[in-house]
């Protein structure tokens, strides 16, 4: 653990902590978010970069870092552990681990930030997509002595599948090899190699030492070869108004907000929050699965008016003629529709003891859909550390990905998932237990 | 924000700020509850976070009423003004509000107050709510609870699963993906929803000056006599909130942080007299707001227990 603590004064006395949040109102009212993701292990600095990014913005309050502070003593340790401040549970105080995907805020006068802090240990399967879910950015750290190791290409690996539009790579612990541009650059050169077999658009590469916190918030003086930007500048400014999907409109409804008092008596919403593309008031949509075409005479929020949906928003919309729609339909556009199927080819991440078994039950929740599946076939289980496709596998254990061939008991309207993240994703759940036993992107309709 | 709606055309005039994107996923969390609960309800506690959460309500089912009503946990130890409030918004909003009585359990026997001189009721809260939840079949309750709060709330779900006993088994959670959520329970179980998990106590001061929300005069600075008592400012009342022995009543400007009962709140010095002054100082803040918690500091772990026996 030696490595993955830092004492508090380490922090307090760096010059550059707590500058720059100056926040006005206006600022806070006009920042937007960003949902990160940290994967890494016990030794690669991962903690220490958190409590860095959190402390330095101000996010550590006095209180907690005197209740960590007094932990570590009371433990005694020698040095205050930074791990403290983000595991929560009893169990994992005690036996110095993480069980589970935390999850830390910060903000700065750009944006508001959400880390979900995936342990690298067992199950980092299972956590590391559940925080990859809902990431807009992946942060993978790679210790500079190191390099790219088996875990490296894991974390990079569920990143392409969950379709993390931004991943940054750093290269951490550059104090201890003399900030050498030559180590960096090997590293940087692997990393491209091997994640060329990925589906990643946008890697950016940067050296840093979360410890001395080179290249964290402020630019490194010690490596004056690095022109990029420090990964607080790249997480502020790193574009992704351009992630979300414009141009399929889908609005899977929810919920049918319908008053009962004589004031609206007209009105009938559907609620729902848009997954993909941009709905405006005089749009014509079409109904799924009845297929009926109506235009939408208004959009709103709790009752105030707006003009269009773009996503994520939850927002309810009327239409102009009284057509039947409920909960597990879905509106979308007459020209652009999503594969409406009952076979569907999925790559399956399981997250529960019970394997999955090929001809078992299942109930699944898509979108605001729930239906029953039968598991049909494995077409094989892939190993995430060589990519082999292992096709005589013929159950899928926890924490292992298969390619699987679903058949739902009725139709769902559904996208590619690397068109839509919100269309093309389904949870399984054991009919047994209710647990959630499962989560699948979509490949598409099994041909 | 508005502006975005405004002028649609450019990709960037699509962009939601981090309140509204805030905002569209608890309406999504909301709305999944109603439909796929029975008997859902809202714990309103006339605190700023329940008064978002109203608010939050209101975006997701306005123009009809909500498809539950608010259950407020009342032990007896609040504040006259919270009280007030409470009423008064209730009668504005037009919703319908049940009141659970910890007093009533005690004068049952059925809930016991810590021993001592000057017992807190936070643990009689438990049997209340769980006494609550069985005479109205609940089988999902509203929280208005957030992930920065405290460390175990940090890794607890936002459709967090309870079992007959009401307890949390934190190493039994179900994994959360995307925006699914699996809310299947058996008789007996429910679940705890928190459809501002992801909010920080800045965030909730931020939508409540957007959204230009009324909350409770306590928060906002005001004269009060305080005791100061292991370093906390402890405000003092009619009795049992009293001073103590060898305490000196003092009268200071002060504001809560935080709303809670009378005896487990403490207030700080504060002269913020408005919400663009709340903000700044909760920028400014170096304590944390469960630092204001007498309640949690009994030990490092003391949420976590709390929570496992059925707190909230």
């Amino acid at each position: 653990m030696a490595t993955e603590t830092t004492s508090k004064t380490d922090f307090s006395t760096d010059p550059n902590a707590n500058k720059g949040m100056d926040f006005s109102t206006d600022a806070y009212l006009d920042m937007d978010l960003l949902r990160f993701l940290t994967c890494g292990s016990v030794d690669d600095g991962k903690s220490t970069l958190i409590g860095r990014l959190l402390y330095d913005s101000k996010s550590i309050f006095e209180d907690q870092l005197e209740a960590a502070e007094s932990a570590s003593l009371s433990r005694g340790d020698q040095r205050m552990d930074l791990a403290l401040l983000t595991d929560g549970l009893r169990a994992e105080r005690e036996q110095g681990i993480t069980i589970d995907v935390a999850y830390r805020y910060f903000a700065t006068p750009k944006r508001k930030f959400i880390i979900a802090d995936c342990p690298g240990h067992t199950q980092y399967t299972r956590n590391m997509v559940t925080g990859a879910s809902t990431a807009n950015l992946a942060l993978i750290l790679i210790d500079a002595r190191h390099g790219v190791i088996e875990q490296t290409r894991r974390h990079s690996f569920i990143t392409s599948l969950l379709r993390i539009p931004h991943l940054v790579v750093c290269v951490n612990k550059m104090d201890l090899v003399d900030w050498s541009q030559d180590k960096y650059d090997k590293i940087r050169e692997e990393f491209e190699e091997f994640a060329a077999r990925f589906e990643i658009t946008d890697i950016t590469f940067i050296p840093m030492s979360a410890l001395t916190g080179d290249n964290v918030v402020n630019r490194s003086e010690n490596m004056d070869w690095y022109q990029g930007p420090s990964l607080l500048h790249h997480l502020e400014n790193v574009h992704i108004a351009g992630d979300r999907d414009m141009i399929d409109p889908r609005f899977p409804v929810q919920w049918v907000v319908r008053p009962q008092g004589d004031e609206h008596h007209d009105y009938r919403g559907y609620g729902g929050q848009v997954a993909s593309g941009v709905f405006q008031v005089g749009d014509e949509v079409v109904a799924l699965p009845s297929g009926m075409e109506s235009k939408i005479k208004s959009i709103d929020i709790g009752g105030d008016p707006q003009q269009m949906a773009s996503p994520p928003m939850s927002v309810s919309i009327q239409l102009e003629d009284d057509i039947d729609i409920s909960r597990g339909d879905m509106l979308c556009r007459t020209h652009n529709k999503p594969i409406s199927g009952q076979d569907i080819d999925a790559m399956v991440v399981w997250m529960a003891d019970t394997p999955m078994k090929v001809g078992k039950k299942y109930t699944i929740r898509h979108t605001s859909n729930e239906a029953r599946c039968v598991i049909k076939n494995l077409n094989y289980q892939l190993n995430i550390e060589t990519l082999h496709r292992i096709e005589e596998a013929d159950e899928l254990k926890l924490n292992e990905i298969g390619r699987v061939s679903i058949r739902t008991t009725k139709p769902l309207f559904f996208d590619p998932y690397r068109q839509c993240r919100v269309t093309g994703s389904f949870i399984i759940v054991d009919e047994q237990t209710n647990n959630t036993v499962g989560a699948a992107m979509i490949i598409g309709e099994t041909s | 924000m508005t502006s975005a709606i405004e002028k649609p055309g450019a990709h960037e005039h699509y962009r939601l700020t981090h309140l509204k994107a805030l905002e569209a996923e608890a309406i999504h969390i909301m709305r999944e509850v109603a439909a796929q609960f029975e008997k859902p309800a809202l714990m309103f506690s006339g605190g700023k976070d329940s008064i978002v959460m109203v608010r939050l309500a209101q975006k997701a089912f306005r123009p009809a009423k909500f498809p539950f009503p608010l259950l407020h946990i009342d032990t007896g130890h609040n504040f006259p003004e919270a009280l007030d409030f409470r009423d008064k918004f209730v009668d504005e909003i037009g919703e319908r509000l049940i009141i659970h009585k910890v007093q009533d359990l005690i004068d049952r026997g059925d809930a016991v107050e810590d021993p001592g001189a000057f017992p807190s009721r936070n643990r009689a809260q438990i049997p209340t709510l769980l006494d609550a939840i069985e005479k109205y079949q609940f089988d999902a309750l509203f929280g208005g609870a957030r992930r920065d709060e405290e460390k175990a709330r940090a890794k607890e779900r936002i459709f967090s699963f309870r079992d007959d006993f009401g307890q949390w088994d934190p190493k039994n959670q179900r994994p959360e993906l995307w925006n699914l959520y699996n809310g299947r329970s058996r008789m007996g179980e429910n679940i705890r929803v928190f459809p501002i998990s992801n909010w920080t106590e800045m965030d909730v001061w931020q939508y409540i000056m957007l959204e230009e929300i009324e909350i409770p005069d306590l928060y906002f600075s005001h004269k009060r006599d305080v005791v100061e008592r292991r370093g906390q400012l402890v405000p003092v009342g009619d009795a049992p909130f009293g001073a103590r022995e060898g305490e000196t009543i003092v009268n200071r400007t002060v504001r809560f942080r935080t709303v809670g009962d009378m005896s487990c709140t403490a207030a700080t010095d504060s002269p913020a007299s408005n919400l663009e002054e709340i903000v700044a100082e909760v920028a400014a803040a170096r304590a944390s707001e469960r630092g204001a918690r007498i309640d949690d500091k009994t030990n490092e772990a003391a949420m976590e227990d709390r929570k496992k026996e059925g707190y909230f």
